[in-house]
């Protein structure tokens, strides 16, 4: 597969989930292990440009595919402006959830179909799926929304 | 997780050879579902089958006015197709109020169809469970039964099924296409899943050898339609109470009428006696009223689940009252 945009050998038995693959294997730790189950939203990457979460994904299903973690996000569209703006907003406190967060931010922004910036609600609604348990989902929004208008 | 084989299949012949050939396999979609349950120990395939890449994630108008829809087509990109979104936007609703976006970005429509429970017993492996362990006994009933099932419940399960996507397919009519080696069948989705009786592990009827290849659409009927989901919090929870409902009123009367329930029944929950009730019925809220209650008046409740239906009474109304 490709991770942030370098051709990458992963040899991993099929029970090994893409975020222990990124974490153990390839020594990306930015994607981080929060609930393993897919409620938190901390292991958050993009596959092909989609976000999903790493831990409910085998990385065996994910051969040949386009990966990207926090690690590689500043050369994306979005990417180095949702990092800055998080520290300016104060996106996180103890930033356990912030690379899911900020991973999780460019997918949905690009997920959607209208020009118009989206409302604090559409944010709330679209980031649902990336816990904060510090609470800092004013900070948050306010760097979503500041990126995207 | 314990081990297990990984095969991956890029045509539906090579994925019916695999399930055939391999002993106690498992087809894999987008594992949002499956990857968790062999984690937790409660599914235990030897095999796993990976169909993520078969030729199935398209969504083809037919020519009766209808669509058919890939089952590995994946939740986000469903819910964004400009056909379903215009002609069948109840479907968009449903599947954009379930889950996160990136659980949407991985989880297939036929996976949809294949979730299982979220009872906390079920997960809960010190709690008996007829569904993971058959014979073990149901720790819902007598326990904690807020989430539960007030419609379709036996003495052995309660557990609710929980998806919004088949609620919406259930109320439209839609038809499941299942493959194997011996051929391939169609299943209307209220067909589908089974209740749960004496063998609640036993949640649909396709076989251990068959392969969900398509939904198919009937046209949509006619009115407006809508699915409307009631739960704890505005975001990112499963119904207590979800409705889907189409709508048609012809000078003041009902006309058409397509109504399913979630969150209240053992399984996606096509709601025909309230059917029955309202087609022909005056479209007021008093006829709106008398519906959900002749459907709820089998309902049975447990200590913690008794709101349930009044919810449903409420949201069905509620509903309706906004669609006339």
């Amino acid at each position: 597969m490709r991770v942030n945009g370098e051709p990458v050998v992963l040899d991993v038995p099929p029970q090994v989930s893409l975020l222990d693959g990124l974490r153990d294997r390839l020594g990306l730790t930015g994607p981080k292990k929060g609930c393993d189950q897919g409620a938190c939203g901390a292991c958050t990457v993009l596959a092909d440009g989609e976000r999903i979460v790493s831990c409910l994904a085998l990385a065996v299903q994910y051969e040949g595919r386009e990966i990207t973690t926090i690690e590689g996000v500043a050369s994306l569209p979005d990417g180095a402006a949702l990092q800055r703006e998080f520290i300016r907003r104060d996106g996180f406190q103890c930033g356990f959830c912030t690379s899911g967060q900020i991973c999780s931010a460019i997918g949905m922004l690009a997920e959607r179909d209208s020009d118009a910036p989206p409302t604090r609600d559409e944010i709330r609604e679209g980031m649902s799926g990336n816990l904060c348990r510090c609470g800092a989902y004013n900070g948050i929004v306010d760097a979503i929304e500041e990126v995207a208008t | 997780m314990r081990t297990f084989s990984y095969v991956r299949a890029d045509d539906v012949d090579a994925a019916l050879r695999a399930i055939t050939d391999e002993p106690n396999a498992k087809f894999l979609g987008g594992g949002t579902n499956l990857v968790d349950l062999m984690r937790e120990d409660i599914e235990r395939p030897d095999t796993v089958v990976d169909i993520t890449r078969l030729p199935l994630a398209e969504v083809e108008e037919l020519p009766d006015g209808g669509v058919r829809i890939g089952a590995l087509l994946r939740n986000s990109h469903l819910a964004a197709h400009p056909v379903i979104r215009s002609r069948y936007p109840m479907v968009a609703q449903a599947v954009l109020s379930g889950a996160s976006g990136q659980l949407r970005n991985m989880a297939t429509v036929g996976g949809n169809l294949m979730q299982r429970t979220r009872c906390l017993y079920f997960y809960d492996d010190a709690a008996a469970c007829n569904k993971r362990e058959p014979g073990s006994g149901c720790a819902a009933i007598g326990g904690f039964s807020r989430s539960h099932a007030v419609l379709g419940a036996s003495a052995s399960c309660a557990a609710t099924h929980p998806s919004d996507l088949c609620v919406a397919l259930a109320a439209l009519d839609a038809i499941v296409e299942l493959r194997s080696s011996r051929g391939t069948r169609r299943v209307p989705l209220v067909d589908f899943h089974r209740m749960p009786g004496d063998t609640p592990e036993i949640e649909t009827v396709l076989a251990d050898d068959e392969l969900i290849t398509a939904v198919e659409l009937p046209p949509p009927p006619s009115g407006v339609s809508r699915y409307r989901k009631v739960r704890d919090r505005a975001s990112y929870a499963f119904a207590l109470v979800s409705v889907a409902a189409a709508l048609d009123v012809q000078d003041g009367v009902v006309s058409s009428i397509r109504l399913a329930l979630g969150g209240v029944g053992t399984k996606p929950w096509r709601a025909y006696q309230a059917e029955r009730a309202l087609l022909g019925a005056p479209a007021t809220e008093e006829s709106f009223r008398a519906a959900a209650r002749a459907e709820l008046a089998d309902a049975v409740s447990l200590p913690h689940n008794e709101f349930k239906i009044r919810l449903a009474e409420s949201t069905i109304v509620a509903v309706l009252r906004g669609m006339s």
